[in-house]
């Protein structure tokens, strides 16, 4: 188990380093120079430009650069210099920094703890909704094969997985937002108050009604993938023998059910739902593009539109850790709840 | 009175080609303390018929009528709470595939718990001890460390051993055995027959043993059903029907058994194949297969009818006594002379 934790550590380490190489080689690929939209574009003056690639250190090859923000994420600080066989400056531990953005000089671990709850309130909620529809349709269809609730989550679930959540966000906003006014068309609530220069209303009755909306767009695909997934378990694990050795056993139909159906039918479904969340905390970007929502997100639509790299890297960065947290305890879960899985 | 009274059983699957009907006018009973065997290839409906009487058939397309009367109670169409109540309680059951009949994810002490606790109003402590009780008398080696452990941390030969100390826990009148040693190597399949003959005596069930292998029926039964697409074709005490078989398929079966001691390069079979149930054959169903055919087997259904040497010995077939008796004698014979 202890070995198990080292190794996967390790190895996620290794994966870390590698995005965030593949994202640094990506931007550098690509042609446009993050000096000159800091300077304000094409009307940029070359004192200006100068100026701004040595402080951002575009002048520097890129392996300086990945280095340089390496050495910034990394929780002990190296020593500075090194002169006649005598350090300067011992290392000493310091906060990991995620530098400053290229455009607005903010600090990025500021933008990203602002903008992670955004997205955690959305992807969190999203999948209580989600698992609710999912267990409750995917279920009741899986014992009703072919009745008329089956076939109606079967419609719904080809409408689920084919409209594209755009679409879904544009056509709930416009009805249950403009036409009927029930719920606002979009912009975020904090559920904690609003910071005061933000001027939106907060507390968690305003997070919560501000929150409807997207939760439905974005639960919508997920849960058809999840009902037609749970359905799918759910009929393969009735049809099993240890289910027919609980019905000789004289158990009722809701215990096996409950005991011994869906505790083995659920399994993989809690694979899926942590790689899931953990994909979508990297920032739902179309939902939260729609309903304005100041997650992960829009940051990073932002950042790339400004050439923004440090941003969009600083985003890369939670969504990767968010990612490699999220499988790992999906694993040290799964050995708990299936007693055929040790991890070694 | 006989413990469980089976009259006349039909079981109807339907299915998307047509009506299945895999149990047709099937009756028979079974004494306290006593074992019947069912034994027919796989497929003529032997299995069905124990999970009609337990009522464990899919409802949603199966029709079942007859009678199973089971102390006073007709079992077919009871109410599902009525036959739970019966269900792992004065009857139980124990499957085929020792593998895939045990939840993987509960540990079995749970499981046997599970077992009490559904029909007993005890403590877990209480249904625990009882459950130890049990593993030890199904030779459960180190039971007390053991009962904690998962269904994958055992063999098959041990997972039947937990089937059978799950079936038995609740003090059963009777225990239907579905091929409990089909799916495990000779040697298990030895120990666990000893091992439900062992507790027969002991907790005094009677049995119901499913099998298509005649070794097991010699081995354990007091009486023989031999099933054939469907229907019965013979019925009889085991040493009535293994000295005087009846049925050309039941010559036809023990024919069909292998010995170590003869040395030949094939097995001997039945010829062709068993009847699809969807269209069986018209009049007799073997006959398409019978060496022995005549022509009122193709167009009449033979019923089963008290032998002439013994009334109890019933058999379904066309052919005159004194064939019967002579076909009989040569199988017999030739066993004797293989045998040396």
């Amino acid at each position: 188990m202890f070995r198990y934790l080292v190794r996967r550590t390790l190895w996620a380490i290794v994966l870390f380093l590698v995005i965030m190489f593949v994202t640094f080689v990506i931007f550098f690929m690509a042609p446009n120079n993050p000096a000159r939209a800091v300077c304000g574009g094409d009307q940029a003056r070359p004192e200006c430009l100068v100026l701004a690639t040595e402080k951002l250190g575009l002048d520097k090859p890129i392996y300086i650069q990945y280095s340089r923000f390496i050495g910034r994420l990394l929780p002990v600080s190296r020593p500075v210099s090194f002169q006649g066989g005598v350090h300067l400056r011992q290392p000493h531990f310091k906060t990991p920094s995620l530098g400053t953005a290229f455009a607005t000089s903010e600090e990025l671990n500021q933008t990203i703890i602002k903008a992670a709850p955004v997205t955690a309130s959305l992807v969190i909620g999203g999948a209580v909704l989600w698992m609710l529809i999912g267990l409750t349709v995917g279920i009741f269809s899986a014992l009703k094969p072919r009745s008329l609730l089956d076939r109606g989550a079967m419609v719904f679930v080809l409408i689920g997985v084919s409209a594209h959540p755009v679409w879904i966000g544009l056509i709930l906003s416009y009805f249950f937002g403009v036409k009927w006014d029930i719920t606002p068309i979009a912009n975020y609530s904090y559920f904690f108050g609003a910071p005061a220069d933000s001027g939106l209303p907060g507390g968690p009755w305003q997070w919560f009604y501000h929150m409807i909306l997207p939760w439905c767009t974005f639960a919508l695909l997920f849960s058809a993938l999840y009902v037609r997934m749970i359905r799918a378990n759910v009929m393969e694990t009735l049809n099993e023998d240890f289910v027919r050795t609980a019905r000789a056993k004289g158990a009722p139909e809701r215990r096996v059910l409950i005991s011994h159906v869906l505790r083995n039918a659920l399994l993989p479904v809690v694979t899926m739902l942590g790689m899931d969340i953990g994909v979508a905390l990297g920032g739902a970007i179309f939902t939260e593009g729609i309903f304005q929502l100041p997650g992960l997100g829009r940051t990073a639509i932002l950042a790339i539109n400004n050439q923004d790299l440090a941003t969009v890297q600083a985003v890369v960065v939670f969504a990767t850790v968010a990612i490699l947290i999220f499988n790992l305890v999906v694993d040290l879960l799964y050995a708990w709840i299936d007693p055929r899985i040790r991890l070694t | 009175m006989a413990l469980l009274e089976v009259t006349d059983l039909r079981t109807s699957f339907h299915t998307e080609d047509g009506v299945v009907t895999a149990v047709d006018g099937v009756s028979f009973s079974i004494e306290k303390g006593q074992t019947l065997g069912i034994v027919g290839e796989s497929g003529c409906g032997k299995s069905v018929t124990c999970l009609t009487i337990m009522g464990l058939n899919p409802k949603r397309n199966t029709v079942s009528s007859g009678t199973a009367m089971w102390k006073g109670k007709n079992l077919i169409g009871a109410k599902p709470k009525e036959l739970r109540e019966i269900r792992g309680d004065e009857m139980s059951m124990i499957f085929q595939d020792p593998m895939t009949s045990l939840n993987p994810v509960h540990s079995i002490g749970k499981q046997l718990i599970e077992a009490v606790q559904l029909h007993r109003d005890v403590t877990t402590r209480v249904a625990r001890a009882r459950a130890l009780e049990l593993l030890k008398a199904v030779g459960i080696p180190r039971a007390e460390n053991r009962i904690d452990d998962y269904p994958h941390q055992f063999s098959g030969g041990m997972r039947q051993r937990v089937m059978i100390a799950m079936a038995l826990v609740n003090d059963p009148d009777l225990l239907i055995a579905d091929e409990p040693t089909t799916a495990l190597d000779v040697t298990t399949q030895a120990q666990i027959l000893n091992l439900m003959k062992r507790l027969q005596q002991e907790f005094g069930s009677a049995i119901l043993m499913i099998t298509h292998d005649l070794g097991v029926i010699a081995e354990t039964a007091d009486d023989v059903l031999v099933m054939y697409a469907a229907k019965v074709v013979e019925k009889a005490n085991v040493d009535d029907l293994f000295s005087r078989p009846q049925h050309p398929y039941t010559w036809g079966l023990m024919g069909s058994l292998p010995r170590l001691d003869a040395d030949v390069e094939r097995l001997t079979q039945i010829p062709g194949q068993p009847p699809s149930l969807l269209r069986p054959p018209s009049g007799c169903r073997f006959h398409p297969r019978c060496p022995y055919v005549m022509d009122v087997c193709k167009s009449k259904v033979p019923e089963l009818e008290p032998a002439q040497h013994d009334p109890k010995h019933e058999q379904a077939c066309f052919l005159d006594p004194q064939t019967k008796d002579r076909e009989a004698a040569k199988l017999l014979a030739a066993t004797m002379a293989e045998a040396g």
